[in-house]
């Protein structure tokens, strides 16, 4: 049977954990792929209403440890709990409706090629709620309006530049009004400018509606914007974890480099 | 000789996987079945694509079918089998034989491939995995449409097919044979039977859920990007068109019982 998603008036009402308490919880997580261990016991909590920016040199695992926190992947031991209900108990019925509560920002957009851009925003409400079509397209059209798209909902995805692509995945990703949002490397592949655009909207969407988040990012200028808490991502553990403002001022040498993007071969000066 | 036991251990376990994976996801079709009606716009969508757009290709091939069998057939008959004859044994033929066979193979290379690089390409580019995030089963969404528009397309097509193969065949049998309209016609209904037909058209459902089936569990699995996609499709019509023919031959030993 299809999960139904709330009305959307009525999803705020689902969260009975208070602002500050954990509503993502990672405990123990393991991933090896052709054994090799990417992932070697992650214990991670966020809080409700915090926005967790998870760092790492590419290859690190971090888009690994978003589709496992998604459960697109399962892990191969250890527990991810969402409000207190650990994925790999639940069924699938279960993990379905509780997707409903959550967005996803794929790090290459995965708009649907074949619908437009309203049908790409509005496909989860058509398909997962009881709102007729004229509830959906006022919705969809609202959403556009926040990621300054407004009027250009009969576009495809084919007509799109980079930017505005990644602009439709954040409608899409925020039409059902989640509690939790995953973004995937959302600045990936764009100008400097685009990217300080994408993220001054992923601010205004925190404010906006309250959202728990995890992005995962190699962008430095991205996490310090976007991010209350930094954990860096190496070599399989989590090496740090701290405020942007311990971020800064972080001695260890990994951080520094990772920072200032120079690699351990390079002379200090 | 260590390595050609290995080689062929791995082969065998990697055919378990595939006929395995196959039958998990023709279960989790057949478990999304009662939400059909919820996806009728996407199975209408599914079948236009099948069977409406595919009916010019179809009309195509079946004209020449029909052509060449009155061809072969009278090339054959000739000094032996009187030609009143001939309009029944090109009718059994395409009733049994061609119209569905024909049909079935050139819609693999047509529906099967189209399906597999849809899929595949959508589960590449992670629009598989957006499905499943927004909470929408990706089985129901994607496979079950096009699984049951094969399973229903396929036999309309081949209802075309049979009908424009014997017009084919009845206008090389006029034009070219020397044979009269009457004579072959009466030949036709000397040894038609329902039965005939009704074996074809059985045989073209079963053709049409091999082709869908394959053709969606060859690009949902899809891994590799754009060779993965490349792979998948090519993998979609060998697979799909090798077991339409072993179905067939399996297919005749019952339905044609002597």
């Amino acid at each position: 049977m299809t999960p139904t998603a709330p009305d959307i008036a009525s999803v705020e009402s689902l969260s009975r954990i208070p602002h500050g308490h954990p509503v993502i919880t990672l405990r123990g997580i393991m991933k090896s792929f052709s054994k090799r261990t990417i992932l070697n016991g992650i214990d991670l909590d966020v809080a409700r209403g915090e926005t967790l920016v998870v760092i790492g040199r590419s290859g690190t695992g971090k888009s690994i440890l978003l589709k496992i926190v998604s459960g697109l992947m399962k892990p191969d031991s250890g527990s991810v709990s969402i409000d207190g209900v650990r994925l790999d108990q639940v069924d699938r019925q279960a993990l379905m409706s509780l997707r409903l509560r959550m967005g996803f920002v794929f790090q290459g957009a995965a708009l649907f090629d074949s619908l437009t851009i309203a049908q790409n925003v509005g496909l989860g409400l058509s398909e997962t709620s009881r709102m007729d079509d004229d509830q959906i397209a006022k919705i969809v059209e609202e959403r556009l309006d926040w990621v300054g798209l407004a009027g250009q909902g009969g576009k495809l995805p084919s007509q799109l530049s980079g930017g505005m692509r990644k602009r439709v995945s954040l409608a899409r990703a925020i039409a059902m009004n989640p509690e939790i949002v995953l973004y995937d490397e959302p600045t990936a592949g764009l100008d400097p400018v685009t990217a300080s655009g994408i993220n001054d909207l992923i601010v205004s969407l925190r404010e906006r509606l309250h959202v728990t988040a995890i992005a995962v990012t190699h962008d430095m200028h991205s996490a310090f914007k976007i991010g209350d808490r930094i954990a860096m991502l190496d070599d399989g553990h989590i090496v740090f974890d701290g405020s942007v403002a311990e971020t800064r001022s972080a001695e260890s040498p990994a951080i520094r480099q990772f920072i200032a993007g120079q690699s351990s071969d390079t002379p200090q000066s | 000789m260590r390595g050609f036991v290995r080689h062929v251990g791995r082969k065998w376990v990697d055919f378990l996987r595939y006929v395995g994976g196959v039958i998990i996801m023709s279960g989790r079709v057949v478990g999304a079945l009662p939400q059909l009606p919820r996806s009728w716009r996407l199975l209408m969508s599914q079948m236009l694509a099948v069977g409406v757009q595919s009916l010019p290709l179809v009309v195509l091939v079946s004209v020449f079918t029909g052509a060449v069998s009155t061809w072969q057939a009278a090339y054959q008959f000739e000094g032996y089998v009187p030609m009143r004859y001939l309009g029944g044994a090109v009718g059994k033929a395409i009733l049994l034989e061609l119209g569905p066979v024909l049909t079935a193979l050139v819609m693999t290379g047509r529906v099967g491939a189209s399906m597999a690089a849809e899929l595949g390409t959508m589960r590449v580019t992670e629009q598989v995995d957006a499905l499943e995030v927004m909470g929408i089963d990706p089985t129901r969404y994607l496979i079950m449409p096009r699984v049951v528009s094969g399973l229903f397309m396929l036999p309309v097509l081949v209802l075309f097919a049979n009908f424009v193969a014997l017009l084919g065949a009845l206008a090389v049998a006029v034009f070219f044979v020397d044979i009269s309209s009457d004579t072959f016609l009466n030949g036709f209904k000397l040894l038609f039977k329902n039965a005939d037909l009704t074996a074809g058209l059985l045989k073209a459902a079963i053709f049409g859920l091999i082709i869908s089936t394959i053709g969606c569990y060859q690009g949902f699995n899809t891994q590799g990007g754009a060779e993965g996609v490349g792979r998948a499709t090519t993998g979609a019509v060998v697979v799909a068109s090798v077991l339409i023919l072993i179905s067939n031959y399996l297919m005749a030993t019952v339905l044609f019982r002597i």
